[in-house]
């Protein structure tokens, strides 16, 4: 058994790691509430673009004429996805959970015998994939200095996911994140940016009659690049808010764990201490007797 | 009839103003600056950098945009912008920031036509500001 004064270290150290753990949590909770403001104050912004790229679309009478960012390339091989991910550890399975979603992605792609261009978006997520994927990884990127999600880093990767596939690098881009459902759940998110999935029709606004300035696809070729950094602006916001809240109950949980560890080592440190008076005890009074 | 309408100006942070006693709107769209009023046709049309003017009962407001998209329809307008000023209480060391940054774009070489000519309205509009 160990000694008290093992035992007596383990109590100490175990309390203090639930201090550090606590501390995150409490920082994690005042993070969240402001990653989960800006969240919902980012949205509007994304919605009303998706509206109107809708609208637009809508209006486009000749798929063939439309522009590529919209359609397609029309062909299916080369596959490019954006996962991302934090810049810090000790979220819990925030990380691991997009990665999981990902990799699924990536063997169904690998397996049709496609080509798999990879960027990272966030520290971890590299980390977590040089091992298998490091030869498809093409960017890295992380933007650790930026105090707060702006939209300024989102357009970065827009415009570089817009500048290869002008140079045709890649035919269907997909983004990973996580979205924000609440504190417990989050929920690993696939999403195609290219070419645009206009599944969500709304059959009131087919009936619009727009008057355009300049023509449709002119508006549309400048607005489909924007769209591709709000949506990945708001796939950042989304994970920022994850992110948290992630962290915020892995360390929650951490910290109840510690706290029963710490009644375990109690318990035991007494019962032992118990036993080492008991056993002096003895020792005494036997001492005593053979007098 | 009252000849009032609501303005919703956002941004990709956040919903930057909201206004429904606006009587006029100037916008730089890109062809030129349109005015609109109340029961305006429904347009989509999208900006080039520029002073967006409000004129609304309570008085008049001036903002400055780098680029934007704007959607007028059942006498809403929307004006989605990924940076917007208010002219009132603007910053001179933030505009020359923009300014200094769109004078080095200017100077790359592997900038097409359509692109020259936004960085060339932005730098007027800038100094028109200053």
């Amino acid at each position: 058994m160990a000694s008290l004064d093992d035992l007596k270290k383990r109590i100490s150290s175990v309390k203090s790691t639930q201090k550090i753990t606590k501390a995150m949590k409490m920082v994690a909770a005042a993070k969240l509430r402001r990653a989960q403001e800006s969240a919902e104050k980012g949205r509007p912004y994304s919605d009303k673009m998706n509206n109107i790229i809708l609208n637009l679309s809508n209006g486009i009478s000749d798929i063939g004429n439309a522009p590529k960012l919209l359609s397609g390339t029309g062909e299916d091989k080369v596959h490019l996805c954006v996962v991302m991910t934090s810049d810090r550890g000790l979220c819990g399975g925030f990380n691991t959970n997009i990665i999981k979603k990902a990799k699924l992605y990536f063997q169904k792609i690998l397996d049709e015998g496609k080509t798999l261009k990879i960027i990272t978006v966030g520290t971890k997520g590299y980390d977590q994939l040089k091992r298998l994927y490091g030869d498809n990884i093409i960017e890295r990127m992380s933007f650790k200095e930026s105090k707060s999600i702006n939209y300024f880093d989102a357009d970065k990767v827009g415009k570089i996911v817009i500048e290869k596939f002008e140079k045709k690098e890649f035919d269907v881009c997909a983004i990973f994140y996580n979205q924000f459902k609440n504190v417990i759940t989050q929920i690993p998110q696939e999403q195609q940016i290219i070419p645009l999935k206009t599944s969500e029709k709304d059959e009131n606004s087919s009936e619009d009659n727009y008057e355009f300035e300049p023509e449709e696809d002119e508006i549309l070729s400048n607005l489909l690049p924007k769209n591709i950094s709000t949506q990945i602006f708001k796939a950042m916001l989304e994970n920022s808010a994850s992110e948290q809240g992630s962290r915020m109950s892995a360390m929650d949980n951490a910290t109840r764990n510690a706290g029963e560890m710490v009644d375990k080592l109690t318990i035991e440190y007494n019962r032992s201490r118990q036993a080492a008076i008991t056993k002096e005890l003895i020792e005494i009074i036997s001492g005593a007797e053979s007098l | 009839m009252s000849e009032e309408y609501s303005v919703e100006i956002v941004n990709p942070e956040k919903s930057f103003l909201s206004k429904n006693d606006v009587i006029e709107v100037v916008v730089p769209a890109f062809e030129g600056e349109i005015g609109i009023l109340k029961d305006h046709i429904s347009i989509i049309s999208f900006l080039k950098p520029g002073i967006i003017k409000i004129f609304s009962k309570s008085g008049e407001e001036s903002f400055y945009v780098n680029d934007g998209i704007i959607e007028f329809k059942d006498n809403n307008l929307s004006i989605l912008t990924s940076l917007i000023l208010n002219l009132k209480d603007i910053d001179k060391e933030k505009i020359s920031e923009i300014k200094k940054s769109a004078e080095e774009e200017l100077n790359k070489s592997d900038i097409n036509d359509q692109e020259k000519y936004l960085l060339d309205q932005k730098l007027e509009v800038l100094k028109l500001i200053n």
